[in-house]
């Protein structure tokens, strides 16, 4: 396996502000990997200097091998970026925008039928001699995943593609991502939504405070938290011997961290035993949510 | 990878993006100049003989075409540049291998187009109501060139350097209009008091409208080939700044 991106000791300061401190990174070809973090954590800022549009104050970032500094040119063409912004040109329709796109990166007209593939994929083909001004949101963004993939490149950086799209779309888009990814490109991804990292990612990098504060597959890091998670809703108040349980309370609504599944028979017993009736009742496994709430409340 | 590719198709684009807008970026120009040329002409015509055997109406033409030329090659790269930056989109012309020497050229190309098609257009309605020489056409066309290029250069530079809109109408008014005004559109500089045609030497423009209007009718204030030397220097030198501006990334990469 080949390597996509390598980040080596990277670090980018605006002024006083360190938005980057010495990422060390490498995502291999074909892995589909996510980039978590809350708002300000450097996610944009690592992308924006992957794609040329800012440059590190220090270390190296190659993209399919290529430096993005010294061999932009190679670098670039391996690259497709779809940015977080619906930004769009108003002059042109969908698919002159995106056989514009194609042929910056210097690709001839045999590369229409690509272009008129990702049309289809995406769910464009009505609106493909549309202006853009005259798209809905959602099909804005579908249009700006297409002028990412309208040069056809090994990596794909999704910066946050699904915020205010709605789920039919996601669940097309992701698809249609899935199926390139199947095919061998390298997919990175940034998304507030945790579910769609876990269930489409391999691997996660979670970022905090501009560092990667975790750096593992989506499976091990689930691991980080053990054991399951008890949702109870009860007539009344949680006999006591059961309080070191207890997680979080809302009213009689209480949620319980057990290591085992086997605790839950002497759990129910004692709620019997006290009479206290189960209104609802809910088990879950630890997600990628509940670890990225954890490392970001427990990691300076 | 075709290199010329990318160059081809920013160009076609750029290209493209006026002439979606045909009546704003063409049409409106050539009906300003042809305003212009009524009133000035109704009013002056009978008054002023700027050169022997060159009617004003006929005077008036040539520097109204150069004035229009260099308005719309400035505002052809300037406002798609500053528009993109506003608007975000710059960010899908970043992304590209495009080099910095092929943004410059496209940008440049399409500019230099623009501002010959008005000029040409302007020309094509004009010699329906004037009857205009062409004495020298290879001067004619060199200026025009240079003058549409000279302000393609300038607009990329006041395109990247700009952050809003007020930033660019600021170029327009206060260094474009002037310039274009004071360089001899509307009179002969030697109908200035010494000082100010000395001034007038200083400004560009003056050379491109005075070597343009030789371009019609073999006489000029100054020597063409001086001018076809300021104008080339100018272009020069705005070219190199526009070029390190796009190769440093200035305002454009963080």
């Amino acid at each position: 396996m080949s390597t996509a991106i390598h980040l080596s000791q990277v670090h980018k300061s605006f002024g006083q502000l360190q938005a980057l401190k010495n990422i060390n990174l490498t995502i291999e070809t074909g892995e589909f990997f996510a980039l978590l973090g809350p708002n300000g954590a450097g996610k944009s800022t690592l992308i924006n200097l992957l794609a040329g549009l800012l440059k590190p104050t220090s270390g190296s970032l190659k993209v399919m091998g290529y430096d993005v500094q010294t061999q932009y040119r190679e670098a670039r063409q391996s690259l497709g970026v779809v940015p977080q912004e619906l930004v769009f040109d108003p002059f042109f329709n969908v698919r002159e925008m995106l056989r514009f796109q194609a042929g910056y990166f210097g690709k001839r007209k045999d590369n229409d039928a690509w272009v008129d593939e990702i049309i289809e994929c995406l769910g464009l083909t009505e609106k493909a001699h549309t202006n853009m001004r005259q798209l809905s949101g959602g099909m804005k963004r579908r249009a700006l995943i297409a002028q990412a993939l309208a040069h056809k490149p090994p990596v794909i950086v999704l910066d946050e593609p699904t915020a205010g799209v709605d789920v039919e779309l996601r669940q097309s888009m992701w698809q249609f991502i899935q199926r390139l990814n199947g095919d061998g490109h390298t997919i990175i991804l940034t998304t507030h939504y945790l579910e769609e990292a876990e269930t489409l990612c391999n691997r996660v990098a979670m970022m905090k405070q501009g560092e990667i504060i975790a750096l593992d597959t989506t499976a091990n890091l689930l691991k980080r938290i053990p054991g399951k998670e008890l949702q109870l809703v009860l007539s009344q108040a949680i006999p006591e011997n059961l309080q070191p349980l207890v997680r979080s309370t809302n009213g009689f609504k209480y949620k319980l961290s057990l290591n085992e599944i086997t605790q839950i028979e002497p759990v129910l017993a004692t709620l019997k035993a006290a009479n206290i009736t189960i209104i609802d009742f809910q088990l879950k496994e630890a997600d990628l949510e509940d670890v990225f709430l954890q490392l970001m409340s427990h990691k300076a | 990878m075709m290199p010329y590719i990318g160059f081809w198709t920013l160009f076609k684009k750029e290209t493209l993006r006026f002439y979606r807008v045909v009546f704003q970026t063409i049409a409106a120009p050539v009906m300003t100049a042809l305003l212009y040329l009524l009133i000035f002409s109704h009013v002056l015509s009978s008054h002023v003989e700027v050169y022997p055997g060159v009617a004003y109406t006929q005077f008036l033409i040539p520097g109204l075409m150069m004035m229009s030329v260099i308005q719309n090659a400035f505002a052809n790269s300037s406002s798609s540049l500053i528009q993109s930056k506003v608007m975000g989109n710059i960010v899908f012309l970043l992304l590209t291998p495009l080099s910095y020497l092929e943004l410059f050229l496209a940008f440049l190309a399409a500019s230099i187009v623009r501002g010959l098609v008005v000029g040409l257009a302007i020309y094509l309605v004009a010699i329906i109501f004037v009857d205009l020489p062409l004495a020298a056409p290879w001067y004619l066309l060199a200026f025009a060139i240079l003058g549409s290029a000279l302000l393609g250069a300038f607009g990329i530079i006041a395109g990247i350097w700009a952050s809003r809109f007020d930033q660019m109408a600021a170029f327009q008014n206060f260094v474009i209009m002037p310039l274009s005004f004071l360089s001899g559109v509307f009179y002969s500089i030697h109908s200035l008091p010494p000082f100010w045609q000395q001034v007038s030497h200083l400004n560009p423009f003056f050379y491109l409208i005075d070597g343009f209007r030789y371009g019609f009718f073999g006489i000029g204030d100054a020597s063409p080939l001086l001018g076809l030397a300021v104008t080339g220097f100018s272009v020069l030198v705005l070219s190199i700044i526009a070029i390190q501006m796009l190769k440093s990334g200035y305002k454009l990469r963080g």
